[in-house]
């Protein structure tokens, strides 16, 4: 197919095919990361930005390591060394940035359609790396690769969500791209994390943790955004570990071939057991390395050029 | 100067008129009305309005002038030539300026200061609280000595149950309307409507319930002391049973919408465009639909503006950072009359809404064209079609969210006190 989108801002604009066509994009680049000189010259005088306003490490790197494997040139700001401090906008911030003549943009926000407001005025390509509760495509993008990677197909999996959901941009993105491909979704959380309305986009609501995961094939955890107040969710995080804590037990409820994902950072003892986390059904270093693959397999077809 | 408008179809709700009438205007007041005014002197200006409506000066109960303190985003002067443009004749302007409205002087200089620049009449809100902090009352009585109309902590609701009863007790002296903002701000964290659209935009929501909870409060507080309440901009389809409710055992509740509550929902905040925050957020369809069927039934009394000017930069930021609020007055007349092409409402009872019954709630006598009333009126085009442009705004603020939507209706004339303030004709 041809790729002809400008941004990615996030996973509810794309259609399955795009999805698809993006996924089959990152297996080709996976191999890259695997080589001994991790090198190839394809977006060579390229630039890509990320503009953080948020912290991040996983991302960020991600992004970076992505870029750079690509042979693009990367440049990092983040909102404490940005002149966001002096008082100056997002918007006259990107404008001078795109006077630099950037090629990528990837920016991480804390309030929802920050990267759609850039997307509107910059000739830059926009990458959304996280706006508020709103999307994490990309996020999103490697969870589907990871599950494909390695339950062999996305059709037909049972997902159980388990978290803040109301507050959390995986969890978005993740219902987005599932309900695209016709997965059976559950949400679980304590009711004050699950947001109004959220079955009109055709998840399921369990709030008990042990019916929520019964015979998934995939579970996915979630931490509480304390930065979002999610801890006023909740009578405290003790209490939280208790009922939504994921444990051994829980596994073997889920399908026998279970996997157990988190898009981190993750709180071992809250949200996860360690002996889930470093188990065998995790697959949660999986997730890192697929998300270089799929951010190379973003920026190539955003700025790569012609395919 | 004498003004003679000829010719039009003469609709005024509160006298039950509609037919084809001229009216006499001479200087501030009506000299009169009649099937045909022939002979006039020759010093006598005549006004073709045939094939145009003439109707008395719309009032606006609602709005937001800036002045004193926000001068970068309305002044009084080009707010009242906003409104006059927009059909409005009497504007009540909100107290949340800076210093607030809630003492005599500030009230004297919103007056003096309509009198010496004001293209339309201007009567200042109070606040009902110093500084709108909800903590004590503001000094109603001088203010109203001063020229207020009705008090109003808009923007917020007053916190304390007890300190509001106390408002409403005190008012009565003064037969002042309390204008009440409903929203339990333990509730509305949010920037827009927590719905459907939320959950897509990712956007914190304000559920419909913050307003319900204060509609059920204040109608409580007011029913039990047995004092007039009007609660203003209301947009949620609970709101308006819980009023229709009320009304039923308990007369004194009045309320109003806004266009853009009757006319957007809360689909218009996906693109994130910063011009469709308001608050209270536009709704649902459900609520929507709510809204048109409360104006058609008569729940709601009145259409108000809510004009909230700003400046391009509070809105040029991200959503969750912009100023809420849409610039109105341009707009809200050509909206209203959609009501009229939809078959909600005919078009005395749209007029009524937006003259008789604001005049009836502040206690004024315009909103209504009888010899010797006040010569406040406007001709307009029920069916010219035109396309809403904020770049030729006269308000400063040129934030809408209807920027660029065909509308059909337009004002084309206002007189206040017999000037001609706008003249499209």
């Amino acid at each position: 197919m041809n790729w002809k989108r400008k941004d990615l801002l996030g996973i509810r604009d794309l259609s399955k095919e795009e999805i698809v066509f993006i996924l089959d994009t990152a297996e080709s680049f996976k191999e890259i990361s695997k080589r001994e000189i991790k090198k190839v010259p394809t977006l060579r005088g390229k630039t890509v930005i990320t503009l953080f306003y948020e912290p991040s490490t996983r991302t960020r790197t991600s992004f970076e390591i992505a870029a750079k494997r690509l042979s693009a040139d990367t440049i990092n700001i983040s909102s404490s060394t940005s002149s966001s401090t002096k008082g100056e906008s997002l918007k006259d911030t990107a404008r001078n940035l795109e006077s630099m003549r950037p090629d990528a943009i990837v920016i991480r926000h804390g309030m929802p359609g920050a990267p759609h407001m850039l997307a509107g005025i910059l000739d830059s390509s926009i990458i959304n790396g996280g706006d508020g509760s709103h999307e994490h495509p990309t996020q999103a993008l490697l969870d589907l690769f990871t599950m494909r990677d390695k339950k062999g197909r996305i059709e037909g999996l049972k997902v159980a969500i388990v978290g803040d959901i109301a507050h959390s941009r995986v969890a978005r993105s993740n219902i987005f791209s599932l309900k695209n491909f016709g997965n059976e979704v559950i949400c679980c959380g304590p009711p004050t994390m699950i947001p109004p309305h959220i079955e009109t986009l055709g998840v399921k609501v369990e709030y008990d943790l042990k019916k929520a995961v019964k015979k998934a094939d995939v579970i996915m955890m979630l931490r509480i955004q304390k930065e979002r107040g999610g801890t006023s969710y909740i009578p405290s995080t003790k209490e939280y570990a208790t009922l939504y804590g994921l444990t051994k037990n829980h596994i073997d409820m889920a399908a026998d071939d279970v996997i157990v994902m988190h898009p981190g950072p993750m709180n071992r003892g809250i949200e996860i057991a360690d002996d889930v986390a470093d188990g065998p059904s995790s697959v949660i270093l999986d997730q890192v390395e697929n998300g270089v693959a799929v951010r190379m397999a973003v920026l190539y077809l955003l700025i790569g050029g012609e395919a | 100067m004498k003004i003679l408008i000829k010719g039009g179809r003469l609709i005024d709700p509160k006298n039950a008129i509609d037919g084809r009438y001229d009216v006499l205007a001479d200087g501030p007041v009506i000299e009169g009305i009649s099937k045909n005014i022939g002979k006039v002197d020759s010093r006598t200006k005549i006004v073709d309005a045939s094939g145009l409506i003439v109707a008395p000066g719309l009032i606006d109960v609602h709005c937001h002038l800036r002045e004193p303190g926000f001068e970068y985003k309305e002044t009084i002067k080009t707010g009242t030539m906003a409104a006059a443009a927009g059909g409005f004749t009497t504007i009540v302007c909100m107290a949340n300026t800076n210093p607030v409205n809630d003492s005599r002087s500030v009230t004297e200089f919103i007056v003096d200061r309509a009198h010496a620049e004001g293209v339309c009449k201007v009567l200042p809100c109070g606040a009902i609280t110093k500084g709108l902090k909800g903590e004590e009352l503001s000094e109603i009585g001088e203010m109203f000595q001063a020229g207020i109309v009705a008090i109003s902590d808009d923007g917020k609701s007053v916190r304390r149950a007890g300190l509001l009863r106390k408002a409403l007790e005190y008012a009565k002296t003064f037969k002042l309307p309390v204008i009440s903002h409903c929203e339990d701000d333990t509730l509305s964290g949010g920037y827009v409507h927590e719905g459907l659209a939320s959950l897509l935009s990712g956007l914190e929501g304000v559920p419909a319930i913050a307003e319900e909870i204060i509609v059920g409060r204040d109608i409580a507080i007011a029913r039990y002391v047995d004092a007039p309440i009007h609660l203003t901009h209301i947009s949620t389809a609970g709101s308006i049973e819980i009023i229709e409710r009320a009304r039923k055992t308990f007369r004194k509740v009045t309320c109003d919408t806004c266009p853009h509550y009757f006319t957007l929902t809360d689909k218009a905040t996906l693109t994130y465009d910063t011009n469709a925050k308001v608050n209270p957020p536009l709704r649902s369809q459900e609520d929507m639909d709510a809204i048109k069927e409360g104006l058609r039934n008569g729940t709601i009394d009145i259409i108000a503006t809510d004009h909230a000017p700003h400046e391009f930069t509070s809105k040029d930021v991200e959503f969750d950072s912009a100023t809420s609020g849409i610039s109105g007055f341009e707009t809200a007349f050509a909206l209203a009359l959609s009501l009229v092409h939809e078959g909600v409402l005919d078009m005395k009872g749209l007029l009524r809404k937006m003259t008789a019954n604001p005049a009836k709630l502040l206690g004024i006598t315009s909103g209504a064209l009888a010899e010797g009333a006040p010569a406040d009126l406007i001709v307009f085009d029920p069916d010219r079609e035109w396309t809403i442009n904020r770049n030729a705004f006269i308000s400063k603020g040129k934030n809408t969210p209807f920027h660029a939507m065909t509308v059909k209706g337009k004002n084309l004339f206002t007189m206040v006190d017999g000037k001609i303030v706008h003249n499209e004709l």
